[in-house]
């Protein structure tokens, strides 16, 4: 049976999903960098962030060491992952809960369509998920007649706007207060024709619309942060309240979760618990964080669902340096401290995934050729892995995938400037050390200083710390 | 094949050449157990997050909670110590009410099983004290009573007294957003307003 598998695992299948864009990074980007509004809105968000952030992680005196017992975990998890996956079905299973497995989007999305079709109901209720929104799970649950409704306040913004996400963690970021008053008085029934776009306004109007929806919807549908093979618990960190009820109202909540999310042990949950608030939100600790273990006699839904999907995570996994992208706990530090996602925002990386990790997952997860700019969405200045709570290396997988890449358009620009900057050494010194200060400058470095910055922010540096120009250019 | 073969084969495939060496994890970060618990640390995050606290004695309690809730209508859960709850307050217990019942009601009153100073959240595991999850997610008050010997210093200290088959809530302040241009909204569709009221110490007045 065995030899069945060799070979090349499964990628994500094409046409599913959100994990390519329609056009090439640099056209996308190009529009981006055109639009003011957009840029503003990103540019006030990542520096919010990153000063929040900064600053609450200054106040945790073994950051370090904790960030290096999450890299351990996780390679720890990734090296055995298949039997800690088994541990985890099990426990799942004496708990009173029924673990599903789906090979990709399509399999994913069809168990859950089933399973809302098996509880008689044509509405589900979502928690603001990653992995729901890289199969389409909306989509594909809308053609089959079931209402997807999200209740994050930024996704039902993006819902109701009929928009895309383009930040992991405030998916609605690039929108402002009048733009998202606009769309809750146009598609918000019964909304007060006198409402202020004040956030608390707007809130509290998001709060009276879907009180009735959690009252009155018998399935929810959630990802998951973590997931405890030891003890089958599974882990939501939210802030709105919005996730408490989805976990905690229905008859049935249905889980999806990325096969990369489960973490060995109990314990290991006290590692991943302080690096990920303030890696992601800058909070100490995030509002709520629920933990579930199968299903609770009187307490929340009496049936639970989890379902682990691989949809071409384990083609990830065979790659020994790309691997390592699984790693992610989706904090998006990394996206608040990019100088290319800082001008561009998500949309322009075409996958739910953006910024520099999304650069890395994407093509890994569809296959490189599949989604062959995105390697090349980054300026390679080394902010990303500064950032990441969990130490992924990010410039060296994208310097990895971009020797995989089969020669897109972007490439012959990037190669161009290469060699431009070869032939004038003081440009590419200049370069270098710009690219090494800003490492130097911690988790805030910005990149390239300006001039050079504006050049990185549309198009590849041929600079990849901590390779030299001359290694990377030597490898190739 | 199933689906879980399948995934398993490929995984199995995947770890195949080269076999990664599994890792050991350093855990030379603050392990449980080392850090002294400080109620006046917790005080201070609960309150930076905008919850609201207040010291008592433990006889107190009922008088605090009067002040807090004023004439609310209250849900309890049914092993709250009764002398945590004032004289002539409108309370129903919670015996598995309906939960258009409990959203119906202005507040509520529960114990927690742990509190982490360092970062503000109390925890609660869904004992009789603490009750049923959507007791404290429906009504827009939350008064949570804590004793100070339940206050723990850090993240892994509170790991290591819970129990993962209980259903846990950690609660880090009111519920907030800041979904629109990063303003910080409290109150979305959790409770609005979480006081805690912090008591002297073990023996519960
Ligand atoms: S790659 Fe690291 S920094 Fe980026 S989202 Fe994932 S965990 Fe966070």
């Amino acid at each position: 049976m065995t030899e069945t598998f060799l070979g090349m695992p499964a990628t994500a299948p094409p046409g599913v999903g959100h994990l390519r864009g329609d056009e090439p990074f640099p056209v996308a980007a190009r529009r981006a960098l055109a639009d003011a509004q957009l840029r503003r809105n990103v540019g006030h968000a990542t520096s919010t962030i990153r000063a929040r952030s900064a600053a609450v992680i200054g106040e945790v005196p073994d950051w370090p060491q904790l960030r290096a017992a999450a890299r351990a975990i996780k390679t720890d998890t990734m090296a055995r992952l298949p039997e800690l996956l088994e541990q985890l079905e099990t426990a799942v299973g004496r708990a009173g809960g029924t673990v599903h497995w789906a090979a990709d989007a399509v399999e994913a999305n069809r168990i859950v369509t089933d399973l809302v079709r098996a509880a008689g109901v044509d509405r589900v209720m979502k928690v603001k998920s990653m992995a729901t929104q890289e199969i389409g799970l909306n989509e594909a649950l809308a053609d089959a007649g079931i209402e997807p409704v999200e209740t994050d306040l930024a996704e039902l913004i993006v819902q109701l706007g009929d928009d895309r996400p383009s930040h992991i963690l405030v998916p609605a970021i690039h929108r402002n207060r009048a733009e998202i008053r606009e769309i809750f008085l146009r598609e918000m029934p019964g909304v007060d024709p006198a409402l202020t776009d004040e956030p608390a306004a707007l809130a509290a109007a998001a709060r009276r619309h879907l009180r009735e929806t959690f009252l009155s919807t018998r399935v929810a549908v959630s990802g998951a942060n973590f997931a405890v093979a030891e003890t089958g618990t599974l882990a939501v960190v939210e802030s709105e309240g919005n996730g408490r009820m989805c976990l905690t109202l229905p008859e049935t909540l249905i889980t999806v979760m990325g096969i990369e999310k489960v973490v060995p042990t109990w314990r290991d949950l006290e590692v991943f618990l302080q690096l990920l608030p303030r890696a992601s939100t800058g909070e100490r600790m995030n509002p709520y964080t629920s933990m579930w273990t199968g299903v609770t006699p009187g307490d929340g839904p009496q049936a639970f669902h989890l379902v682990l999907l691989d949809n071409g995570r384990s083609a990830v996994l065979a790659d020994p340096v790309g691997r390592e992208a699984l790693h992610c706990i989706r904090c998006s530090a990394c996206l608040n401290v990019c100088p290319v996602y800082e001008r561009t925002g998500g949309h322009a990386y075409g996958s739910v995934y953006p910024g520099p990790i999304g650069a890395v997952l994407s093509p890994q997860l569809t296959g490189v050729a599949d989604n062959a700019s995105l390697p090349y969405a980054s300026s390679l200045c080394g902010a990303c892995y500064d950032a990441c709570p969990v130490l992924i290396d990010i410039p060296s997988i994208l310097v990895h995938l971009r020797a995989q890449a089969p020669h897109p358009r972007g490439e012959a620009a990037a190669m161009a400037a290469a060699a431009y900057a070869m032939d004038h050494p003081a440009l590419y010194a200049a370069a270098q050390r710009g690219a090494r200060l800003s490492r130097l400058a911690g988790p805030r470095g910005r990149g390239l200083p300006p001039p050079l910055s504006g050049w990185t922010a549309s198009r590849d540096l041929p600079e990849p710390p901590p390779q030299t120009f001359r290694q990377w250019w030597a490898d190739r | 094949m199933s689906a879980r073969d399948l995934v398993l084969g490929r995984l199995r495939a995947a770890l195949a050449a080269p076999a990664p060496t599994p890792a050991e994890t350093p855990r030379d970060y603050r392990p449980a157990g080392v850090v002294a618990a400080d109620p006046d640390l917790l005080a201070d995050r609960l309150t930076d997050y905008r919850a609201t606290v207040h010291r008592c004695a433990d006889a107190d309690v009922a008088r605090v909670v009067a002040e807090v809730l004023g004439g609310r209508r209250v849900v309890v859960p049914p092993g709250l110590p009764p002398h945590w709850l004032p004289p002539g307050v409108d309370v129903v217990v919670d015996d598995g009410l309906d939960a258009a019942r409990i959203a119906a009601v202005d507040g509520v009153v529960t114990a927690a099983a742990v509190a982490v100073a360092e970062t503000g959240t109390i925890v609660l595991d869904g004992a009789p004290d603490q009750g049923r999850r959507v007791v404290t997610l429906l009504p827009d008050v939350h008064v949570c009573v804590l004793r100070a010997d339940q206050v723990v210093a850090t993240v892994p200290d509170a790991l290591a007294r819970l129990d993962p088959r209980r259903p846990l809530t950690w609660i880090s302040g009111p519920s907030a957003t800041s979904d629109i241009e990063l303003d910080r909204v409290e109150g979305v569709h959790g409770p609005r307003n979480l006081h805690v009221v912090l008591t002297g110490g073990p023996g519960g007045g």
